[in-house]
Order: C-alpha cells, then structure tokens, then sequence
C-alpha cells in the first residue's frame, strides 16, 4: 500500500511538488476570478510563466 | 482542437513511452528468456487495455466542465513536470536520457539475478521485469489516451495513434534487435511536454469557467506561446552552464 501510494505520488505529482500546487492554487483562483465579472484566462498562464522557471532555477541551484 | 494535433501528440508521447519500455524488454529478453519476457510484455498490454476499457466510458459519463477542470489541470502539472526535465536535459544541467547505458544496466542485473520457474512462466525474473516496464511505462501512455481522448470524445483515435506508435517502435526495435538511441527521445519529450502545457493550460481554463479569447482559436497562439517560453529558458540555463564551465 506504501509502494502504491509512493508510485502514485511520483506519478501524479513527480520530481517538484511546487508544480503541483502552483497549478491546483492556479485553478482555484482561476475558478474564483471566473465567478466575477474580471476575465479569468490568464491566470493559468500567468501561473506557468511563473512556476516553470522558478522550478528550473531551484533544481539548477541544487545541483 | 483538431483530430490532427490530438493524434500527434498521443503518437509522440507513445513513442517515448514505447522506446523507454523497449530498451527493458530487449534487456531481459536477450539475456534470459524470450518467452518470459513476451509473455510478461502480453500480460502488461492485457492490464492496460483494461484500464483504457474500464476508465474510458467511465470518464465520458462526467460532465465535460468538471472532466476538463481535473483533466486540464493533471496534463498541465504532467506537461510542466516534462517540459521542465526536458529543459534541464538540453541545457547540459542533467543528463541525457542514454538507452546505450540503461540497456547495460538492465542486462547486467539480469545476468547477475537468479532464474526460477513459476508455473507457466519459465523465468520469473524476465516476466516479472517485462511486466513492470510495459505497465509503467504504459500507465503514463493510457493517461494521455484517456484524457485526450475523454476531452475530446476521441477516445478512438487517441488509441489508434497509440497503437501506431507502440507498433512502429516494436517493428524497428525487433528488427535491428537493439535499444532505439537514435530516436531523438529529448526533443520528443520537449515538443510533447509543450502540448501538454498548451492543452492542460486551455482545457483546465475552460474547465474553471474562465472564457478564452477567441475560443478553441486560443490554442493556436497558447502551443506557440509556451514553446516560446520554453525554449527561451532552455537557452538562458544553456548560456548560464556556458559560463560557468569556462569561468
């Protein structure tokens, strides 16, 4: 059940956890925004524009 | 988006997939037992098939905002997660996926393990490994089948452009019976993790009840802006490791 839950992990989440929460926080907001009157297509852009280099330089820093 | 892009993208992601899980069956299969081996590769494409069977229907039944909205956000995090190991790979900051080397690795822990037989199968070890990599391997592939497929009511062709790949990578590998290190596994990985972004990015969007501007046309300028932004990064971490190596 462990090996399963690990496996399951890696998979879903895989090797930065940060990616994963900035998209789960990204679509909330998205689904916040979405309820105004404020256009709310960019926010998960905006999201990826700013995790996916902040997720590079913390992996190239560790190396 | 169009038949022609989903068929792409599942065709490349299974290629990838499919050169990976080679590389292990070839492996176990050239120095242990052939038999096991297929037999372990028969029993993963029976699990798989039964999870596409299974999951499938099932993921058309929900209704398509609430699909699009876990769907979206999965492939956008999975997108990322390869456009993220593709970049660190092509700018130098990790190394290269090598099947020369995995095909050592693998075939000297086969040599060096201990056979035993198991009613039908004639070597444990080789169905057991066959087994594990084509599951494995294969789950990620029937995860972009799926969710292309359910997104789109394309499930049909999402597993046709699987199969075309699966087979095109087995035809090749059996006839030169060697690891695929041609096949220029990095750059696939970098143009799927693109898509997977761009559509992860569009349908989470949609999903979350955000209107894009243009529609479905939103796609189009979405797949060039990420590539953009992804190259763009690879280039700045490439002249960065540049530096520091002549520094």
């Amino acid at each position: 059940m462990k090996k399963f839950g690990a496996s399951l992990y890696e998979f879903v989440v895989g090797d930065d956890w940060r990616i994963a929460v900035a998209v789960v926080l990204a679509l909330a907001i998205t689904v916040g925004i979405a309820r105004t009157a404020i256009p709310a297509w960019w926010v998960l852009p905006a999201a990826v524009v700013l995790i996916l280099p902040v997720s590079l330089a913390i992996a190239v820093r560790r190396r | 988006m169009t038949g022609g892009a989903l068929f792409i993208a599942v065709f490349l992601a299974c290629v990838v997939e499919g050169v990976e899980a080679l590389t292990i069956v070839l492996a176990v299969g050239t120095t242990r037992d052939w038999r096991s081996a297929s037999l372990g590769v028969g029993s993963a494409l029976i699990a798989l098939a039964v999870i596409v069977a299974a999951l499938g229907p099932a993921l058309t039944l929900l209704p398509l905002n609430a699909l699009r909205l876990v769907v979206g956000g999965l492939l956008l995090i999975f997108g990322l997660q390869w456009l993220r190991k593709a970049i660190l790979r092509a700018s130098g900051h990790k190394a290269l996926h090598d099947e020369d080397a995995i095909f050592r690795r693998q075939t000297s822990a086969a040599e060096s393990a201990t056979g035993q037989a198991r009613g039908m199968i004639t070597d444990w070890y080789a169905y057991v490994v066959s087994f594990k990599g084509v599951l494995l391997e294969g789950l990620e592939v029937a995860f972009i089948v799926l969710t292309f497929g359910a997104n789109q009511h394309a499930i049909g062709l999402a597993t046709i452009a699987a199969a075309a790949a699966i087979v095109l990578v087995v035809a090749i590998g059996f006839a030169v019976r060697a690891p695929l290190t041609r096949v220029p596994e990095n750059t696939l990985k970098f143009v799927v993790g693109i898509m997977l972004t761009a559509f992860g990015t569009f349908w989470g969007g949609e999903g979350a009840g955000a209107h894009w501007p243009g529609e479905d046309a939103a796609l189009l300028a979405l797949v060039p802006a990420v590539a953009v932004i992804a190259l763009g990064l690879m280039f700045a971490l490439r002249t960065k490791q540049f530096s520091v190596e002549r520094s």
